[in-house]
């Protein structure tokens, strides 16, 4: 089974929110809402400053909290790239899995079900990329298979230095971000 | 330094998590009260006290119907997706301790209607005539009683611990994320059952002997705070950080005044007093004591929400 994950290039992303726009529009995400954004991080002491910007969105982590606190099943692993996804249709609005996220990657969509990043699995399923790798006009993001030594992920991440966020809440996220 | 800016701002989400509200306090604090209340009855059953006109055997297992109903009722006002509360009952998930508590209810109920139906009170006998029929088929059977005294005992305990280990199992919020809650949500249902009782029982050796078992469960409530306490602090840095909100950080007004001045010392303080003879037995020292338990509820959700990893 595919792994699904991507692999975000810090260097070469500039905040400039198209995957955000990109992500809105392809997925009707309602207004007030974001199920990506930009958090630029500023480290260091005036003048050896260090500035990173990442754009970020659930993880999918290969240990999912959300996937283990629902109590209906509502959150799950999809067979397709092991992708974590919210079936609406069973949700119950328990607000478990926003509290389980340590990344404050969920949120309750205006219609009561939890709702988050799907890797565009709708296009994925297309053979095409999601929406926000499509339009990124650097080119500063890259999706695929981790299990794929092949993969572009894959061939990156053996290439370059790389981090994830929080590591040690140990949910193993598959969002990694090249240095 | 470092300096964070981010772009998202998702209600109930940012600036910090605040999804669940007073529904969440109160669903704990009545599922608390309720555990304590059937550990309580359950214990009267099995020493055989149902066969006297005492509170506890004729009267307690009707009201933990009704503080039940109200502490589910507050839990589905929380739902977002309300319609769809009956999925909780397609399924069984088995990593979930949500799900573990909603079939735990599902058998707490017909427990404790059974306990309703070992002694029914006076003037409810002979309006529905199958509940006498079964009572009378009950008492014929003295071991049946006794197994539903500890069926009563054992389920108040597991939903007890229930009310803890629903938050505890939430590592994403370091603050619950400790395995001394459901021990101090435990203790603090027993404790706030035995008020109860105390509060409202008319006969003088109950009112005395739960007097005499909240100071008990009072001081053993402070050790588990203790444990509480020191096992967040002697973590790691995210740990620390979440006790701090309640040691010395936004939440120490109300968890020292109202959780451990109000809700423990003082009423500790009273009940001691009494129990001595030194002074009269008063509402107030049980009173004291359910505030302080609701009043824990509310200051560990919220502040398990203000914690987190960063």
């Amino acid at each position: 089974m595919a792994r699904f994950g991507m692999a975000i290039d810090t260097v070469r992303c500039v905040g400039c929110m198209d995957c955000v726009v990109a992500c809105k529009t392809e997925n009707s995400v309602p207004e007030g809402f974001n199920r990506d954004w930009i958090t630029t991080e500023v480290t260091g002491t005036f003048p050896t400053t260090h500035l990173e910007i990442r754009s970020e969105r659930c993880n999918h982590c290969d240990d999912p909290p959300c996937v283990s606190c629902c109590p209906t099943g509502a959150s799950h692993v999809h067979d397709l790239g092991a992708v974590v996804l919210v079936d609406a249709d069973k949700c119950i609005g328990c607000k478990g899995c926003v509290a389980s996220c340590p990344y404050g990657a969920r949120f309750i969509h205006p219609d009561g079900y939890a709702d988050k990043c799907t890797f565009c699995i709708h296009r994925v399923e297309q053979g095409l990329l999601p929406a926000c790798v499509a339009v990124c006009p650097t080119h500063c993001m890259h999706f695929g298979d981790l299990d794929d030594p092949n993969s572009d992920v894959s061939t990156l991440l053996a290439s370059r230095r790389h981090h994830v966020l929080l590591p040690d809440a140990g949910t193993k996220p598959r969002i990694y971000y090249l240095t | 330094m470092q300096e964070l800016t981010i772009t998202r701002h998702n209600a109930l989400i940012d600036p910090l998590l605040s999804i669940w509200s007073w529904q969440i306090p109160v669903y704990l604090f009545l599922g608390g009260l309720v555990a304590g209340i059937m550990i309580i009855s359950g214990y009267f059953v099995l020493q055989g006290q149902y066969k006297k006109n005492v509170f506890s055997c004729f009267y307690l297992p009707h009201i933990a119907l009704v503080l039940l109903s109200g502490g589910m009722g507050a839990l589905f006002l929380d739902l977002e997706h309300k319609l769809y509360f009956w999925r909780l009952f397609t399924t069984f998930q088995v990593t979930a301790p949500m799900s573990w508590g909603s079939w735990l209810l599902m058998i707490v109920y017909p427990a404790l209607w059974v306990n309703t139906l070992i002694r029914i009170p006076e003037r409810y006998q002979g309006k529905v005539p199958i509940f006498d029929r079964w009572s009378a088929a009950l008492n014929a059977r003295p071991v049946l009683i006794k197994n539903i005294g500890i069926a009563n005992m054992l389920l108040g305990t597991l939903l007890g611990m229930y009310t803890g280990v629903l938050l505890s199992s939430f590592g994403a919020r370091p603050l619950w994320n400790s395995a001394m809650l459901w021990m101090l949500f435990l203790v603090s249902g027993l404790s706030a059952a035995a008020a109860f009782v105390h509060l409202i029982t008319t006969d003088e050796y109950e009112r005395e002997l739960l007097a005499k078992a909240d100071n008990a469960f009072l001081t053993l409530e402070l050790f588990v705070f203790g444990g509480f306490i020191t096992g967040l602090l002697t973590n790691s840095r995210v740990h620390k950080d979440a006790v701090h909100l309640l040691l010395d950080g936004p939440f120490a007004p109300y968890f020292w005044v109202l959780v451990i001045g109000m809700g423990v010392l003082l009423p500790l303080a009273i009940q001691l007093l009494a129990v001595n003879h030194k002074i009269k037995h008063t509402a107030l020292a049980p009173l004291l004591v359910l505030a302080g338990g609701l009043a824990l509820r509310f200051v560990i959700v919220f502040a398990g929400q203000f914690s987190r990893w960063s």
